[in-house]
């Protein structure tokens, strides 16, 4: 497969999932703002947003204050904030558009079905937003079973997979920290232990409820704790359980599984990166994650995943002419 | 009311004959389906194509515009038919003319025969911006240049069918015949069974084959990439089409390098080596170290390659010199000069202004002819006598007399007309059909074209850059 063609479709993976994760996280804090709370603690859900994706200061240059209205429309609706979902499903599109020989018919019209209808809909993100997650969440599981079901076995799919995964991993962490971040300013416990403070438990239970959703996780949690939410076992959940779809360790077993997929002479170092990070995720513990802080271990956890990605890049997208 | 408008009275309609007298027999079956629809399904089959089309994105960008508006080609569901004796003697009359094509232009590269022989002028082909002489001498595989040709034809008053133009350098539209079959058996499925209309859809299959017979000689299972400039070409959905179509990859110049006199493309994999390369790139563009330097769409060191038969191009570089217009009135001689048979298609009469007499003849009837750019194309700098204005012509008088070398004339054909959708309801509007002829190991070429039709009431120019549509075309079994 041409180098040119699998960067076109790692990122047309890329851009569909982040649309997909920016959706899910301006939903869950839309959900979480109607929780009573105090004015900052909303505020610091919104600032969380910026955060979470880098965009504080271009946010800062285009709106004079924080209102979520304006934070909405900056991550969904913007054309200029290369993020926003806007822009997520045009660069999609761009990348499907560049290579919609390689791609099935069907991977490419409903790719392109989004882009067109995105049009008629962004009226939505100030008159029902939620409904517009659902609306993103939904066409991007439609891209990603359109792919699977219809897709040849090959080069081409495994690259899209590999972006998916890379994203996804990149994302939830994001989400992650964010939060954690977020509910330990407010004195949230977050050191796992339980029963410390009931009424302080009560309000984190929604905060916490809110980050499982985000990520489809909240019936999960259920399932595979029946116990209390904690924070640690949410962080366990979304870092070490291989079998949770969105979790970490999931997204880097993927990654690592479509990496040996496409193996060339380039690529052993990069495997091996990826190896040790599944080991790692493999054989890791919250407890001791938690011992180290969380944050620390997120930071270093996203390096990796960006170290990958640039590996990736190195070895099989941009090659030297006669490498 | 204006020329163009009181000429359409004495026009030959492809559906019905002489006025509104009688629906022409290929077409019965057709009219009485339509006089059979109700408005309201019509309307809404007409609805579905056009979103159908924008899903499937067979849509042409527009330049200069950064909202990345794309438009739709307008797409006619009433298909233009032709009866299978018909199609029959256009068939054997592309097929004589590609051949003629393909000789001439070898032979020009090798002992330029034709000129010796005093049958064209010299300084016709050598004076030509067109004629490469980087292919002097130089040997393709089989001696084919125009692997795909595509030839405009046109009908006139009189009912004959005329060769307007040979498209033999990157002809495009080829997509817009197979998607449009595919739209109206998707709309219209029951037309096909009421219709016995020749298939299309296996073109693909039938380029792949002719690619694959001119790989350079030794390559047992070549290689075979479709070139593009890019996704922001006019023509981009077609190159990709193409290349899914056909099961090979779609490269860019960036993505191809030469190397120890062979052509490889970057892949995942580290190199691939190249042998069959379908460029839908113009010659200028295609090796910045022999042709424009300032060209970023092609392949340093391309042509050094080419020269050797290491790859081969599709058409073959130097093709355009048998395209161009000031070469086109020489056609029918060569179909004499090389296969010693009658041309079975007509050219349009033509005034070459480089000749003084005819010259003159053409300054004094600048009114009422056509008037075309020797290497112009795509409809744009040529005068319409009839439609233009006084301002216009005199300013074109100007310059043809200035460059008269530059220009060829033909009186102003009154194009067949075929009932077409328009705002109106459903009016007569000039077309014309561009069938394409593959030449490899064999000549061969899918019954029907593509018939391009001029909306704008009068307008005789069906480019799609000029506001033209497209219908289905029919060859009836």
């Amino acid at each position: 497969m041409l180098s040119q063609t699998a960067d076109h479709l790692f990122w047309m993976a890329r851009y569909t999932e982040r649309a997909e994760n920016t959706a899910r996280m301006l939903d869950v804090n839309l959900q979480t703002s109607l929780l009573p709370q105090s004015e900052a603690s909303a505020e610091l859900l919104w600032h969380g947003i910026l955060g979470i994706c880098e965009l504080q200061p271009q946010y800062d240059a285009r709106f004079p204050a924080l209102a979520p209205r304006d934070v909405l429309e900056f991550m969904a609706s913007d054309p200029s904030n290369p993020s926003s979902i806007h822009s997520c499903l045009n660069a999609a599109r761009e990348n499907a558009r560049a290579v919609r020989g390689t791609l099935t018919t069907e991977v490419w019209e409903t790719i392109n079905s989004t882009w067109l209808e995105l049009k008629t809909r962004l009226h939505g993100v100030k008159t029902n937003p939620s409904q517009f997650f659902e609306w993103v969440k939904y066409r991007s599981h439609l891209s990603r079973g359109v792919m699977i079901g219809t897709m040849l076995r090959d080069e081409a799919l495994y690259f899209s997979r590999l972006g998916t995964f890379l994203e996804r991993a990149d994302n939830t962490a994001r989400i992650l920290d964010v939060r954690y971040h977020a509910l330990a300013d407010q004195g949230a416990p977050d050191t796992g232990a339980e029963g410390e403070d009931a009424a302080g438990r009560s309000i984190d239970f929604y905060h916490w409820a809110a980050v499982l959703r985000s990520v489809s996780a909240f019936e999960v949690y259920r399932k595979v704790y029946s116990n209390v939410i904690t924070p640690a076992r949410v962080a366990e959940l979304l870092i070490l359980r291989e079998d949770m779809p969105r979790s970490l360790a999931n997204c880097v077993n993927e990654a690592v599984t479509n990496l040996a997929s496409i193996r060339n002479d380039l690529s052993r170092e990069t495997e091996r990166r990826a190896g040790m990070l599944q080991a790692d995720l493999h054989y890791g513990r919250i407890d001791a994650i938690l011992q180290q802080g969380l944050h620390a271990w997120l930071v270093n956890f996203l390096q990796r995943v960006n170290d990958l990605g640039d590996r990736i890049s190195r070895d099989f997208l941009v090659p030297l002419a006669t490498a | 009311m204006n020329m163009l408008q009181t000429m359409a009275g004495a026009l030959y309609d492809e559906m019905h004959a002489d006025g509104d007298r009688g629906v022409r027999a290929h077409y019965r079956a057709f009219q009485s389906w339509l006089e059979s629809q109700s408005a309201d399904a019509i309307a809404a089959k007409r609805a579905e194509a056009d979103l159908i089309f924008h899903r499937v994105g067979i849509t042409f960008a527009v330049y200069g515009d950064d909202q990345g508006t794309e438009r739709l080609i307008p797409f006619d569901i009433i298909p233009r038919i032709i009866p299978a004796a018909e199609w029959k003697r256009l068939e054997a009359g592309l097929r004589q003319r590609v051949k003629a094509l393909n000789r001439f232009i070898h032979d020009i590269y090798h002992g330029q025969s034709i000129v010796r022989a005093g049958v064209i002028p010299p300084e016709q082909i050598f004076c030509n911006a067109q004629y490469r002489p980087e292919m002097q001498g130089v040997d393709v595989a089989g001696d084919i240049y125009a692997h795909v040709a595509g030839i405009d034809v046109v009908r006139a008053d009189d009912g004959e069918l005329y060769v307007l133009e040979d498209n033999l350098r990157v002809p495009s539209g080829v997509s817009y015949m197979l998607e449009n079959r595919k739209m109206m058996m998707r709309l219209f499925p029951e037309l096909f069974a009421r219709n016995k209309v020749a298939p299309v859809a296996h073109y693909p299959d039938l380029l792949l084959e002719d690619l694959r017979s001119v790989a350079p000689s030794g390559i047992r299972e070549p290689t075979v990439a479709v070139l593009t400039p890019g996704m922001y070409n006019a023509a981009y959905f077609e190159h990709a089409f193409l290349a899914q179509q056909m099961g090979v990859e779609l490269v860019e110049g960036k993505d191809l390098f030469v190397d120890d006199e062979q052509v490889f493309m970057r892949t995942t994999q580290g190199p691939r080596r190249v042998d069959v390369i379908y460029r839908r790139i113009d010659d200028d563009f295609l090796d910045p170290l022999a042709f424009r330097p300032d060209s970023n769409l092609g392949v340093p060191g391309l042509l050094s390659v080419y020269r050797a038969g290491r790859v081969t191009l599709a058409n073959a570089i130097g093709s355009g010199v048998a395209d161009d217009k000031s070469v086109y009135p020489y056609v029918p001689e060569m179909i004499k000069f090389y296969l010693d048979e009658k041309p079975l298609l007509k050219n349009v009469p033509t005034w070459q202004c480089r000749k003084k007499e005819h010259l003159a003849h053409v300054l004094a009837r600048l009114h009422e002819l056509v008037v075309k750019e020797t290497h112009g194309a795509g409809g744009y700098g040529m005068l319409i006598g009839p439609a233009a204005t006084k301002a216009e012509i005199e300013a074109f008088r100007a310059r043809l007399s200035a460059r008269p070398e530059n220009y060829i004339a033909q009186p102003t054909l009154a194009l067949s007309a075929c009932p077409t959708f328009v705002e109106s309801g459903i009016a007569p509007r000039h077309i014309d059909l561009r069938p394409f002829v593959l030449s490899g190991k064999n000549v061969t070429i899918v019954p029907g074209g593509l018939t391009r039709v001029a909306l704008r009431q009068g307008s005789l120019v069906v480019n799609s850059s000029q506001g033209g549509g497209t219908k289905d075309t029919w060859v009836l079994e």
